[in-house]
């Protein structure tokens, strides 16, 4: 059509573009917003680290440019602390799944949280596990209908939002995909802040779990976001639950902690210095 | 609807009105009934469907007009594909 570029084609790798998710898949929007953060903050590439645990988000890691890691199944946090502990200086960011980080890797994520350390977790939020046919999980809503619960789920979901506040993180949102503007502003905010910083990306699945929940195409579930969501920065972790009538967003927690690696590594240097001067 | 001026704004010859041009890379596009982000939630309404077919069978979006174009951007920030782009229009001859 023209010689005009889009403006990510270079933050992208363009062999693997297009990519997989399927059409009204909201991974796509969450991908954009962080390369829009990482553009607008003018961040060199090379100082960039984008961990990605398995799923069908677990594909960021191969599509951008940055320096990427596509980890095994629910370790994402722990590859991405040891990635941050070894070199303080690059940037870490792990976008990965609601089964990934909080199913197999909640383990991995509440402690990593407890100790702060400095990483920026973006979880993309789509109440099921997609890329095997739609099980239900532990963000599934209560009462809601998938391939594994055919008359409804009987478990009561997480509250992401309460668990990360509670285990310790200085900096928890939770935004949808249609709010795109301020989801990029709040990924631009984690990215500076230092300590573990979470938000929660509800994305939409119509392939998987709407066409399940009455909801078969993305512009269905996106006006179902756009009905339900509710802007309440501040306000109380423990109430945000996720029910069909009200999604809660907002910014939750902004507070300010000193992060596991500069604690860590403040520790070495005291220790070395101390034995440096030979009284231990 | 947008709502209707009843009085002319104190700035309103200060303020310049952008003005964009669009760009649509086809093949990358997963527009059809699956997606279609853009056609619908364009504050401007400057996109429409269209019943031409891409590569993957998919139906791209086809502008409609592009002088409502404000270069907001909500098209490029919305589209999962990277597949939709504004540029700012040169507007010295008049748009």
């Amino acid at each position: 059509m023209s010689e005009e570029l889009h403006p990510f084609e270079t933050f992208l790798r363009k062999e693997m573009i297009p990519h997989i998710w399927c059409d009204g898949c909201g991974n796509g929007i969450i991908l954009n917003s962080y390369l829009m953060a990482l553009k607008d903050l003018n961040i060199d590439f090379n100082k960039v680290v984008t961990v990605a645990g398995i799923g069908c988000i677990g594909r960021v890691s191969g599509y951008t440019k940055t320096d990427s890691y596509h980890t095994t199944h629910g370790r994402a946090v722990a590859f991405a602390t040891g990635v941050k502990l070894a070199n303080p200086e690059l940037k870490v960011a792990v976008i990965s799944g609601d089964g990934d980080l909080f199913a197999i890797g909640g383990n991995h994520f509440i402690h990593a949280a407890r100790r702060n350390v400095n990483l920026q977790v973006i979880c993309a939020n789509n109440f099921t596990y997609g890329m095997t046919g739609g099980q239900y999980g532990p963000t599934t809503p209560l009462d809601a209908w998938t391939s594994t619960t055919p008359y409804g789920n009987v478990e009561h979901p997480f509250n992401l939002i309460h668990l990360a506040a509670a285990s310790g993180a200085v900096y928890v949102a939770r935004w949808t995909t249609l709010h795109v503007r301020r989801l990029t502003e709040s990924i631009k905010k984690a990215l500076q802040k230092e300590g573990f910083s979470f938000i929660e990306v509800i994305t939409p699945c119509p392939e998987i779990y709407g066409r399940y929940n009455k909801m078969r195409t993305g512009i269905d579930m996106m006006n179902w976001f756009r009905k339900a969501s509710e802007i309440r920065n501040y306000s109380d972790p423990a109430k945000a639950e996720i029910t069909p009538e009200r999604i809660v967003l907002g910014e939750f927690v902004d507070i300010e902690k000193p992060s596991f690696g500069r604690l860590l590594h403040g520790m070495t240097a005291k220790v070395q210095e101390k034995m440096k001067r030979g009284n231990r | 609807m947008p709502l209707k001026l009843w009085r002319k704004p104190l700035d309103a010859d200060k303020i310049k009105v952008l003005h964009g041009e669009v760009y649509i890379i086809k093949e990358r596009c997963k527009g059809g009934k699956g997606c279609n982000f853009c056609i619908e939630y364009c504050p401007k309404e400057v996109l429409e469907e269209s019943e031409e077919f891409n590569k993957k069978g998919f139906h791209p979006p086809r502008v409609k007009d592009e002088n409502n174009c404000v270069l907001c951007g909500f098209c490029e920030a919305v589209c999962p594909d990277f597949a939709i782009f504004t540029v700012e229009k040169n507007c010295e001859g008049g748009c």
